[in-house]
């Protein structure tokens, strides 16, 4: 396995928020973590990025013990996440401090072709909309090339239209680059259109209800029966009717 | 012209007006009206000591201020990083801040004696506790998702100062030395008036012991002010700077 919760629990003071978690993610695999807001997944993927260290169990990678961040594993918050004051190539060069300029150089250019944002490299973030700071984000992350990203909802703060765009420009990366995704989320489309896995949390204190496999390939045809069954087995699962 | 000047300048003339048409209506009141008190400025630049007292005044602000930034940044953004100290530091800068600059002028003159070192001191004492308390917030305001950026890239501790702490805390930077520099300016002329024989405030009590020349005090009042207000708008031109204007909420 790639990464590794075995028996993870957390509680803040008197709250429990994490219950007996154990799950593995394969290399290269795109794992979805859904589950209502409160539930602790947002909880889980820091203490998988080291940000946050467990009351009991552990996450393992590689085999090696997590205990600090690490940049071979890059957490990727919502947009607001990229750093204001430094343009679209200084944020996607944010990380590649140990490289010449050259290289640095030549790395940044490859990620914003990845990203689409040739043409804006000089544009700071509030000359940005929301998708394209996302965009920003996603390329600083890609461009320390780690094995590891966590994804904290990132799209959640994107209008509906420009979060599809978001979903079918992540996979298209993703299938370039082949990382172990991570990817919290409390939208069940987004899960079923995204995961090779959805792992489905129960409310507070968080403890995993089921995993769904999603086994239709990509490009993924979201009217087709299978997509709509799966759909609807986890909004069965999460208890809700499905009807508005 | 448009509206954005022709606003203010109307407002200009219309309180000169009103301050003139005073002057002419109650000669009794003793206040010398705007034609007299410009003339006291040109009085002051024939003679030599419009360029001299604003020069004075400006080199004591810049001395004091300059010292109190070198020292208050580094300490507030110490504070603000470590808790252990902002926790040990922060009660004794809540007690001095409240106590005015003023107040340390007998214990300034004691020190110093009568002359632009003490002047120069209160200046930085005025500026120094502002400064430290702004910087030291604006490290505690910076959002907490770009120092857990900073952290998961394992920028070293130079590059993380340099590209993330302090360019995230400049915006409040600019601003409270902006703040600060005005308060620094209020002080030099309080300063001025007792420890020095130069400079706008001096030029205020002296106009007035040497033969109650009010358009000479008044002529230093609107220097004062002038000076003050061509500080401010350089000050302001910082927050124009492209990588702080994120800042600012008019973006």
């Amino acid at each position: 396995m790639k990464v590794q919760f075995s028996d993870v629990s957390m509680r803040f003071g008197a709250m429990e928020v994490l219950q007996h978690v154990t799950l593995g993610a394969e290399e290269g695999e795109f794992l979805c973590i859904l589950g209502p807001s409160g539930c602790g997944k947002s909880t889980l993927l820091n203490i998988a990025g080291g940000f946050l260290a467990p009351s009991s169990g552990s996450v393992t990678i590689d085999g090696e013990p997590v205990t600090a961040p690490d940049r071979r594993r890059i957490f990727v918050f919502q947009e607001r996440g990229v750093f204001p004051w430094l343009t679209v190539e200084g944020n996607i060069g944010f990380g590649l401090f140990d490289m010449s300029a050259g290289d640095r150089q030549a790395r940044v250019s490859q990620y914003i072709d990845l990203v689409g944002l040739r043409g804006f490299e000089k544009s700071y973030p509030r000359e940005l909309s929301g998708g394209m700071k996302q965009r920003v984000e996603v390329a600083r992350a890609l461009a320390v090339n780690p094995d590891v990203l966590f994804l904290d909802e990132p799209f959640g703060a994107l209008d509906s239209i420009t979060r599809l765009q978001m979903r079918s420009e992540l996979l298209r990366i993703w299938r370039a680059e082949r990382k172990t995704v991570l990817f919290v989320t409390h939208d069940i489309e987004e899960s079923v259109q995204l995961a090779d896995r959805v792992v489905v949390m129960s409310a507070r204190p968080g403890k995993i209800r089921r995993v769904v496999d999603i086994d239709i390939p990509h490009p993924r045809d979201l009217s087709s029966r299978r997509y709509i069954e799966l759909r609807d087995l986890i909004f069965g699962e999460i208890g809700l009717a499905h009807q508005v | 012209m448009s509206r954005s000047r022709l606003l203010p300048l109307t407002g200009i003339i219309a309180a000169l007006a009103a301050w003139q048409i005073a002057f002419v209506l109650r000669p009794s009141s003793l206040i010398p009206g705007p034609i007299a008190v410009a003339q006291g400025i040109g009085e002051l630049a024939v003679r030599g000591l419009l360029v001299k007292y604003v020069v004075a005044s400006l080199f004591r602000v810049t001395w004091g201020y300059l010292v109190a930034l070198v020292i208050a940044i580094p300490l507030g953004l110490a504070l603000g990083m470590m808790r252990i100290g902002e926790m040990a530091l922060n009660p004794i800068l809540q007690i001095l801040r409240p106590i005015s600059p003023l107040a340390w002028i007998p214990i300034a003159i004691l020190w110093f004696g009568v002359g632009d070192v003490s002047a120069i001191f209160l200046i930085f004492l005025a500026s120094l506790l502002p400064m430290t308390v702004a910087t030291m917030n604006a490290v505690h305001n910076i959002d907490p998702v770009h120092l857990a950026a900073a952290r998961n890239f394992g920028i070293p501790l130079r590059a993380r100062m340099r590209d993330v702490l302090i360019p995230a805390i400049l915006p409040q930077l600019i601003v409270a030395m902006r703040i600060t520099l005005g308060v620094a300016w209020l002080v030099v002329v309080a300063a001025e008036m007792i420890a020095v024989n130069s400079g706008l405030g001096f030029l205020i009590v002296d106009a007035r012991n040497a033969g109650n020349r009010y358009d000479l005090v008044i002529a230093g009042m609107v220097l004062i002010g002038l000076v003050g207000i061509v500080l401010d708008l350089l000050m302001r031109r910082l927050e124009r700077l492209d990588s702080v204007r994120w800042g600012y909420a008019s973006e």
